[in-house]
């Protein structure tokens, strides 16, 4: 093969991979949210778990919160849960607790999207009436970051990059 | 620069590898992407709000082809829902529903979960109606979500099932 031939391969694969890059893998910034954050108190609910279980969320005063609106068909959502993994990981023992809300119309997709994940915090089926009472979920992902007095201290709305998420989280531990 | 010719062979394969799996994982993604769908087929919000406000056009059959619990927080009047054409039984509900309607028939379709580039569910959707001859559909364009584009313009909006 011609070394012209094979550089313009090379560059038409670049390109493709950029491309895929661009559109996939990178994180857009999500924007801090008005309204509902900024000190206000967390809306309670009571809400079934992936197993049928109630999860009162009034049960984790006292703990760092960070309540993840999220849904299995939403790609974004999708890439920050192995980063939320992390963060249990490596916070839990300081007082993190992550809950996922899921948006799905089900929870088929969600509990198998949660065992091939290793998904390690809870995860509760959403309702409209939960996201209404977070001023209305009505782009996903959504996470709240709830101080251990049971005050939203943040709110961050579509994909948000790891290290912001930490950031605050440290703040508030 | 130059290559040695005992390297070609490696870098060939290489570049078989990356393209492969460049192109594979590239074609998955761009199977939802509504950043694909022609422009002629996009309608803006502030240009549909004139449709449904206006006493003497044609109102189009409304289509939410997303979530659940998004359509029931809020979704815009008289519009149906039909279930996420990202999955292979929204979109039998979808065709279901049309497939006794003209091929003529002006309709919109909307999701609004997710920011355009990264919906899964509009482009689906519109591929199924072409597919089915469908000559007046319009995809809404929604560039964030439902509730910054739509709702927080205070445009018309409906509650519940």
């Amino acid at each position: 093969m011609k070394q012209g031939t094979l550089r313009g391969l090379a560059l038409i694969l670049i390109v493709a991979g950029l491309y895929f890059v661009t559109r996939h893998l990178a994180v857009f910034p999500g924007t801090r949210g008005k309204g509902i954050a900024g000190q206000s108190q967390a809306p309670d609910f009571s809400l079934p778990d992936l197993t049928g279980q109630k999860l009162d969320l009034s049960s984790y005063r006292g703990k760092v919160v960070l309540l993840d609106f999220w849904a299995t068909w939403c790609d974004r959502c999708r890439d920050e849960i192995p980063h939320f993994v992390e963060l249990q990981n490596k916070y839990g023992g300081q007082g993190l607790q992550i809950i996922g809300v899921s948006m799905d119309d089900g929870p088929e997709p969600v509990l198998e999207f949660y065992q091939r994940f290793k998904m390690n915090y809870p995860v509760v089926m959403g309702n409209a009436k939960t996201g209404e009472l977070y001023g209305g979920v009505l782009g996903l992902p959504i996470a709240f970051l709830i101080g251990r007095d049971g005050r939203i201290s943040a709110k961050h709305i579509g994909a948000t990059d790891i290290s912001v998420f930490e950031k605050e989280i440290k703040n508030v531990l | 620069m130059s290559l040695p010719i005992k390297f070609r062979p490696i870098l060939l394969i290489f570049i078989f590898i990356f393209g492969t799996v460049a192109i594979a994982l590239t074609s998955g993604v761009l199977a939802y992407q509504a950043s694909l769908i022609p422009g002629s087929r996009l309608i803006n919000p502030d240009d549909l709000v004139k449709i449904l406000r206006s006493p003497n056009s044609t109102k189009p059959l409304m289509i939410q082809v997303g979530s659940h619990v998004l359509y029931t927080q809020a979704h815009i009047p008289g519009s149906e829902y039909i279930g996420p054409a990202s999955s292979e039984s929204g979109l039998q509900l979808l065709r279901k529903r049309v497939e006794p309607l003209p091929r003529n028939k002006l309709i919109v379709i909307y999701c609004g979960c997710c920011p355009w580039s990264h919906c899964p569910n509009v482009k689906p959707a519109d591929d199924a109606l072409k597919t089915m001859g469908f000559t007046n559909v319009k995809v809404l364009y929604i560039s964030n979500n439902f509730g910054a584009d739509w709702v927080e313009k205070g445009f018309p909006v409906a509650k519940g099932d």
